[in-house]
């Protein structure tokens, strides 16, 4: 009970609270001081928008129609995404954490909360080896950011652990691309998904978290596109679509599997294509003769008529394009779906030409341009690797270093709170992460967060990870600062300030390197602007697969977005990826594809069912996703009032077959339970799901959170969580939990 | 001040997808800041995702202006019904009763009835309403009929409804299949049909083995 009052207490001074439109935000008669051609702050479509800004504060927007990606399009967090700035919960000065504090946090001078975060990461380095001190940082900040903070794990802390929160976002996607293409990144521009003569959509719910390419594929479908999606719910973009294959969670690289059996087995092969620009068809072929129909059928839970039908409207398209999310990519096995898919992609030779594509959906504002530059575990600036000898060369040059002082390569960021709970991790840096809400058996994680001997959290609202925090520094809101972020397309576009940052709030660069100075390295650490950072990842990403060094901010701002590679400046960028007769610095001209050879690479991919399967003690399986008026752990769309009224607070979807026999109607309360942990709240009855499936939305803290019962097993290629399967039961509780009186509207 | 001529306003629910950007953005607006004039509905969550967003269709003969006891509601030159004249209305509900559409709203607060004047203040200065500028899936449109026939090439324009006895024509367009081009879209008949686009979706998950659920 006190650890539950201290919660409460610290709600009631930091949040969440609701921010609604007031006084000059609700005032008809203002005039705004000037309008800011920027981007939304929250997913990967990167939507333009136009901020408008007074007396320092953004009091609305007005729609950007000339941007072409949206041309003037926003979903609800676009529209109110204002509201997160000039908020009562901001951070307005560093803290320190104080159990007799308000809320269990003091305020504390900014300088000398530096020289505190300095002086413990020298103690704990000194003391215990300079990996003791690890860095995790996210995917929504832009790539100058995310840059730095690579570059100051490595060069300034010279510590192995940094990673970064795209862990649980794109590295399915990645490491599969990375194998397939030899580059990671969506080969085409969405303008050719209207071109395609069929779409078909994996594991993605398109129009709750992508909603502006919901009138791509909505184009495509008034130009005769036939339109296929493969979900265990039928989702918004699934409800007129021509073919829904409702596959039971988990078993995606069967479906995939299986119609490459059947395309193979109709002769809806481009045997040239596969002749001439790939290698490793014949093992495939071989893998996928199990895959017949009916053991498909019985895999997937989907019908064998289904799965004919859609081998056929796949297999027989003169022109296609193929999205997948997370839907696919959340799994212990997540690189073998997505490998599945690109299979069927390659097989129809139907890529590098306009109207043939391919796209893995990015999640977080910069999921693309996040994961390029340095910040994961394993990589350097440019997509680079870092236990690669030339790569390390190339960067130690930019930076000016010897190769040697470079570390290797690091853990990712759940096995990082596994070294926290084995000793081996002493204190950590977080910036743009909230892990005690996003990741998996977060009961795990909270008690991680407090075995560190010391924890530093950046950010401009104190979220439930940064309460576990010895001292919070307060860092910046995306409109207060400028910087490049690549969309889901990869485009690189511009994000322009808006306002300055209020109190003592900083930059985040500049809080980095404040934290460079009081360690006394501040080398390589003297950036006076986000431009000049950029000027240096362009050195460092050149000649790199993902070469920048050709872009520049005027070029953005000229051309609205430069799609990457842009190897010089007289380049005008790449928007469609593969086609024939380009060249790239892998293979030399060889042919379009990143390899030696220039060509794409089959993969054999193998399916497994998921790391818990139900049985009869936990006889359902849970999945877990968004909802379109929530971003991520919530930490700003939790803080926005007609967000929050939008959906207030998770629900348990279940279909009435289910409900009808566990004797749950609507709006009952009910819990969900793994061997993890559980989660009371309100069922929803729909028949818009599988009968052996509840889905329920991540969003939420505390007693709310979904991810206290999903489970931490991980694919052992990109380590993605499993968040989209795991056994649970379910049982219908008579009466409200107890924190229904309490912890509502707050969490 | 009025609706540039050429230009009409378009809703498909076909490609809704309920998620409300249009009523927040409605609220965003400049001359009634948070207040949203339209509004979003499901048919039957339940059954189905399927969202239809409200806003008014602005009829030739406005039911709601014939109800009101007060006159309170006006229809310009151009074609667009008003929100009530404040001094005129008295807040008796009428005009929300009587709807068709379902399209007026009474904001308690101001003993008012308010609604979607086709964003007047926008479209007279050459921009599109907030919410079909904002609309990230094109269920709502706001253009040429030439722009919507070489877009929308599966469903075509309709301003006609029939409500029991009652004929109506809207100046905004609703979309509907092409397939079926309805001489008039019979709003009530309709009331008891499924909505269309789930048979063949819901008896794949129907049809789905459950065994695994036994307890």
């Amino acid at each position: 009970m006190a650890a539950e009052s201290a919660v409460l207490e610290t709600i009631d001074q930091f949040g969440p609270h609701l921010s609604y439109p007031s006084g000059l935000r609700l005032d008809t008669t203002v005039d705004p001081d000037k309008v800011v051609k920027t981007h939304c702050c929250f997913c990967g479509q990167q939507c333009g928008i136009q901020l408008k800004v007074k007396d320092n504060v953004v009091i609305g927007f007005e729609p950007w129609e000339e941007f072409p990606f949206n041309r003037g399009m926003l979903c609800p967090k676009g529209v109110r995404r204002y509201l997160q700035g000039a908020h009562p919960d901001r951070l307005l000065t560093a803290y320190e954490r104080d159990a007799n504090a308000p809320g269990g946090f003091r305020p504390m001078e900014y300088n000398a909360a530096i020289q505190r975060v300095a002086s413990e990461i020298g103690r704990i380095q000194s003391t215990y080896g300079p990996d003791a001190f690890a860095i995790l940082s996210g995917a929504s900040l832009t790539t100058e950011k995310t840059y730095l903070m690579g570059k100051f794990a490595r060069m300034c802390l010279r510590t192995a652990n940094i990673d970064y929160n795209g862990r649980l976002c794109m590295v399915s996607a990645g490491a599969a691309n990375k194998k397939t293409f030899g580059i990671d990144r969506s080969a085409n521009p969405w303008s050719d998904i209207p071109k395609a003569e069929v779409i078909l959509i994996a594991g993605s719910n398109v129009a709750e978290c992508s909603p502006i390419t919901t009138n791509y594929v909505w184009q495509a479908r008034e130009n005769g596109a036939k339109v296929i999606v493969v979900d265990p719910r039928i989702t918004p973009i699934a409800r007129t679509c021509d073919l829904f294959l409702p596959v039971k969670p988990g078993r995606d690289a069967a479906l995939f599997n299986g119609i490459l059996h059947l395309m193979i087995e109709h002769g809806w092969i481009d045997q040239p294509f596969i002749n001439e620009f790939t290698v490793g068809f014949e093992q495939v072929a071989e893998h996928v003769r199990q895959w017949t129909p009916q053991k498909t059928a019985e895999v997937t839970g989907i019908t064998e008529r289904a799965i004919r039908q859609a081998a056929e409207m796949w297999g027989a398209a003169k022109s296609s394009f193929l999205l997948h999310a997370r839907g696919i990519e959340h799994h212990s096995h997540g690189v073998q779906n997505v490998l599945s898919t690109m299979n069927i992609v390659l097989a129809s030779g139907r890529i590098g030409r306009e109207g043939c594509g391919y796209g893995t959906i990015t999640g977080q504002a910069n999921g693309q341009g996040g994961r390029e530059h340095g910040q994961k575990c394993d990589q350097l600036p440019g997509w680079r690797d870092i236990d690669n000898p030339e790569h390390r060369a190339h960067v130690a040059k930019v930076w000016g270093i010897s190769p040697d002082e470079l570390p290797g390569k690091g853990v990712d960021a759940y096995e990082l709170f596994r070294k926290i709970d084995r000793g081996e991790i002493r204190g950590l840096l977080s910036i743009c992460f909230n892990p005690k809400v996003s990741l998996p058996d977060n009961n795990f994680i909270g008690r991680m967060l407090e075995k560190l001997e010391f924890y530093v959290a950046i950010d401009f609202f104190l979220n439930e990870s940064a309460r576990h925090a010895n001292v919070v520094l307060p860092g910046s809101l995306q409109e207060e600062d400028e910087g490049v972020v690549t969309s889901a397309e990869g485009r690189v576009i511009k994000i322009n300030k808006c306002v300055d940052p209020p109190g003592e709030a900083r930059q985040d660069w500049r809080i980095i390197q404040d934290i460079a100075r009081a360690l006394g390295r501040e080398r390589g650490f003297t950036f006076q602007s986000p431009r000049e950072i950029f000027d240096e990842l362009r050195r460092a990403s050149a000649g790199g697969v993902a070469d920048y060094s050709g872009i520049t901010y005027e070029k953005v701002e000229r051309q609205l977005g430069v799609f990457w590679p842009c190897p010089s400046e007289d380049h005008p960028g790449t928007p469609r990826l593969f086609e024939r007769g380009s060249w790239n610095p892998v293979a030399h001209g060889q042919g379009p594809f990143y390899f030696a050879d220039g060509r794409a690479r089959f993969n054999v991919a193998t399916y497994t069912p998921p790391a818990e399967d139900v049985d009869a003690e936990y006889p359902l399986m849970l999945s877990t996703g968004r909802v379109i008026s929530h971003f991520l752990s919530g930490t700003q769309t939790r803080r926005i009032g007609p967000l929050v009224d939008q959906y207030p607070e998770p629900r348990i979807e279940l279909h009435p077959q289910l409900a009808q026999q566990l004797g749950i109607a609507d709006q009952d309360w009910a819990t969900v339970e793994s061997r993890r942990g559980s989660c009371t709240l309100r069922a929803q009855v729909v028949r818009t799901i599988r009968p052996d499936t509840v889905f329920v939305p991540y969003h939420w803290a505390g007693l709310k959170s979904i991810n206290q019962v999903t489970i931490a097993a991980q694919d052992p290629i990109s380590k993605i969580p499993e968040y989209k399967v795991c056994a649970v039961r379910l049982r219908k509780e008579d009466a409200p939990p107890e924190y229904a009186h309490q912890l509502e509207p707050h969490q | 001040m009025s609706v540039p001529e050429h230009h009409e306003f378009f809703i498909d629910p076909g490609r809704c997808i309920g998620c409300q950007a249009c009523v927040h953005a409605c609220s965003e607006c400049d001359t009634h800041r948070g207040h949203p004039m339209i509004h979003l509905e499901y048919i039957d969550r339940e059954l189905t995702t399927q969202t239809v967003p409200v806003i008014c269709m602005h009829c030739d003969t406005p039911t709601c202006a014939e109800v009101c006891p007060a006159d309170a509601i006006k229809r310009t030159g151009d074609g667009v019904v008003q929100t009530a004249r404040k001094p005129r209305c008295i807040a008796c509900n009428n005009c929300v009763l009587a709807c068709p559409f379902g399209v007026p709203k009474m904001k308690g607060e101001f003993e008012l009835m308010m609604k979607c004047d086709m964003c007047y203040d926008r479209t007279s200065t050459g921009k599109r309403p907030m919410c079909a500028t904002v609309c990230p899936s094109g269920a709502l449109y706001f253009g040429t009929i030439e722009e919507v026939e070489t877009l929308r090439k599966s469903a075509v324009p309709t301003n006609r409804f029939q409500f029991g006895q009652q004929s109506i024509r809207t100046k905004v367009q609703m979309m509907v299949p092409k397939s079926r081009r309805p001489e008039y879209v019979d709003v009530t008949s309709a009331l008891d049909e499924a909505p269309t686009g789930q048979d063949m979706s819901l008896n794949i998950i129907s049809d789905l083995c459950i065994t695994a659920l036994a307890q």
